[in-house]
């Protein structure tokens, strides 16, 4: 069945949709920049790092990444009240985990880093939590660190969604929640896990990494992965 | 009983402080050097990938982050018992030139300059680089053109200036490439230059400070350096020399069993450890590490103008240099040396040499990493589960080594120099300049130097403070 054609304004510009979209599918398909974490291409959104947030009829802010566009709908994309929300946001999960970029591997090619940077978060207003997080280190090729991890589910979605193994979920709830393999075993022991490195790949910092590199090496090959999500076609 | 407190001692890395204690006839019967900050490298590193250790721990310097990295890829070679590649063991080397250089500079024009040039008892003021660069501009330019040259080796083989993320386990990230080679090269004549002329002058005005050499910890101690296996001076990979005070080869070890020969003991009052000679114990056990004693266990240093310079040295202040007040000038000629060796590295065939890493996993369970910092022998050592995860670190830091000899100094210029109850500025600044001499990296942290307030109090044995200097601003 084709999809209804409608239109919606953003930022004040009219702008056609395919009914069934998203607004930030639309909104970036028209050249609007949106930040966003926990979204790939490809993969089933579940808004959950609210950084995409828009205002819809100049008022009620909602993810864009799980608000399907309506006929009529006015969404303003930024705004000072917007941009004070998303650097805010940008600040919790600065505060939440410990987050070191100077000895990460992951420096200088970090989604969460170059987002601080791009909304000029300079300072952070918050107390740091400094949690005791443990590593695990049990997997042959990768690594997981719980202390730079947002959160996002990237990589429970990518391994479920396209590789289709789903070694990862979510444990605990609120900010005691903890990505884990399986039923809470150690990476190297999930029988499910193929070794593929997706995960690893879609990971936005560097809570998952290839082992041996240092400081700064971790470049992410994130933009191969949502290709091959995008042409398995699992989020249609 | 009477006390004097320097705190903090100013022109030095990191957090110090100095106790002095007067006697009921006003003379000084102890002294005492306190390092009044804790880091906690060693512990907070529990758990983390090996691999992950030389990015973590040279931030424990900004100074000479440059020596940790490379103690701390070692110490990871050997966990990963890999060999590196040849051109990878030149071009660590050949930063480590740059970092000797730079380090050497600050220490010296920055730090110590001021006390040379303008007097041990000028005006406390102007005893600063501002106050060197009003009056001997050339030589302020000088010093900061040197530190610059050393940086941008650092900087044009690693990447970074501080911090550069070139040095990787199994060897450096990237190979060099011909133009940074060729800029290094290009810029070399003048930091040569620069390097001569300075320690032509210093040898002119070491005869006035015959007091200074004297009394600034001239004392028998051991000494400790690299050395590579004809004998000759080695900054990046050797065996670790102990020589006696009077010269004799006490022991030439691989630097893997420094434990059967470096204990550690614990003093009151300092976060600081004393490393001693376990052979003779503590605190018989004292030696010192750095330019002097680096020069005192080598036989030569093995470049052309360096090995000329050092003939002089020893002529001047004979085949053991005694005097912890040399320090400056054992650190010019390591200058000459750094920048002879940068060049000979430079001009190597295998330099531009494209495979530069070595990649394994964990196949040893512990390491050992050692280099010569600026200011003497710098230990990592690591300890890792099967998954590599740091179970146990234990790093011995190239001012630790000196700690024992640094409180005898202290003492030493001390129990000379200041007298009384009335304090002059003079006769403090000299108890600081010889803590300076060691060119101490207490934190390993760049401070701003000259710039820190230093205070001085006279405290009675009631605790009331009975007189009370403040100097810098």
């Amino acid at each position: 069945m084709a999809q209804k054609k409608i239109s919606i304004r953003i930022d004040g510009e009219l702008v056609p949709a395919l009914e069934g979209k998203t607004i930030l599918e639309v909104a970036r398909g028209a050249g609007r920049r949106i930040p966003s974490l926990c979204h790939m291409d490809g993969l089933k959104d579940v808004g959950a790092c609210r950084l995409c947030i828009v205002a819809l009829n100049g008022g009620r802010l909602v993810p864009a990444c799980t608000t399907p566009v309506q006929e009529g709908l006015a969404v303003t994309t930024n705004s000072p009240e917007i941009a004070a929300y998303r650097r805010m946001i940008v600040e919790l999960l600065l505060v939440e985990r410990n987050h070191v970029c100077s000895v990460c591997v992951s420096n200088g090619h970090c989604e969460l880093q170059s987002l601080a940077t791009s909304l000029g978060v300079t300072s952070v207003r918050f107390r740091y939590r400094y949690p005791s997080l443990p590593l695990d280190l049990s997997q042959e090729r990768f690594v997981l660190d719980h202390n730079r991890c947002i959160l996002c589910s990237r990589c429970i979605r990518v391994c479920a969604e396209v590789e289709g193994a789903h070694v990862w979920d979510m444990m605990g709830r609120g900010i005691h929640s903890r990505v884990i393999s399986e039923l809470d075993q150690p990476w190297g022991e999930a029988s499910t896990c193929t070794n593929c490195g997706k995960c690893v790949q879609a990971c936005p910092t560097g809570a998952m990494a290839e082992k041996g590199w240092a400081v700064e090496e971790m470049v992410k090959r994130t933009a191969q992965v949502a290709g091959a999500a995008v042409r398995k076609g699992v989020s249609l | 009983m009477r006390k004097i407190t320097i705190d903090p001692v100013t022109r030095i890395e990191g957090h110090a402080k100095i106790t002095i204690h007067l006697g009921d006839d006003g003379q000084v019967a102890r002294t005492q050097f306190h390092v009044t900050q804790v880091r906690g490298f060693e512990k907070f590193t529990e758990g983390r990938p090996y691999y992950e250790m030389p990015g973590i721990t040279a931030r424990i310097c900004g100074i000479c982050p440059l020596s940790h990295l490379l103690a701390s890829a070692k110490a990871c070679d050997a966990i990963m018992a890999v060999r590196i590649p040849p051109v990878a063991a030149l071009l660590r080397e050949a930063i480590h030139c740059g970092q000797i250089v730079q380090s050497h500079a600050l220490s010296f024009f920055h730090l110590s300059a001021p006390d040379l040039l303008l007097g041990m008892d000028s005006d406390p003021a102007r005893r600063n680089i501002l106050g060197l660069a009003e009056q001997h501009p050339a030589l302020a330019r000088d010093g900061i053109a040197l530190r610059k040259f050393g940086q941008r080796v650092i900087e044009r083989i690693a990447g970074e200036r501080i911090h550069p993320s070139g040095i990787v386990p199994g060897g450096v990230a990237a190979p060099l490439a011909a133009a940074g080679r060729d800029a290094i090269l290009q810029e070399l004549p003048e930091a040569v230059a620069i390097a001569r002329r300075t320690l032509e002058l210093f040898k002119t005005i070491l005869d006035g400070f015959r007091g200074e050499i004297e009394h600034f910890g001239r004392m028998p101690t051991m000494y400790a350096g690299l050395v590579d296996a004809a004998g000759a001076l080695q900054l990046y990979d050797g065996q670790i020399r102990f020589k006696s005070a009077t010269g004799g080869i006490v022991a030439q070890i691989d630097a893997a069993r420094y434990n059967n020969y470096i204990g550690e003991a614990s003093l009151a009052d300092s976060y600081l450890k004393a490393p001693y000679f376990l052979p003779l114990g503590y605190p018989d056990g004292i030696y010192r590490v750095g330019p002097l004693a680096r020069l005192n266990v080598a036989d030569r240093c093995g470049t052309p103008a360096a090995d000329i310079e050092l003939g002089e040295f020893r002529q001047r202040c004979g085949a053991i240099a005694e005097s912890s007040f040399h320090y400056h000038y054992a650190r010019l000629i390591e200058i000459v040396y750094g920048l002879e060796r940068l060049e000979a590295l430079l001009n190597s065939p295998l330099i531009l040499d494209r495979h530069v890493r070595a990649h394994a996993a964990v196949n040893a369970l512990e390491g050992i990493g050692v280099a010569e910092a600026p200011r003497g022998i710098l230990i990592h050592h690591y300890r890792v589960d099967e998954r590599g995860a740091m179970k146990w670190a234990n790093m011995i830091i190239a001012t630790g080594h000196n700690n024992l000899a640094l409180n005898r100094s202290i003492e030493q210029v001390s129990k000379h120099y200041v007298h009384g109850e009335r304090m002059e500025e003079g006769m403090l600044n000299r108890v600081s300049a010889v803590v300076r001499a060691y060119d101490p990296c207490l934190s390993c942290s760049t401070h701003a130097g000259g710039l820190a307030p230093m205070r001085i109090q006279l405290v009675g044995a009631d605790g009331a403070v009975l007189d009370e200097l403040a100097a810098g601003a």
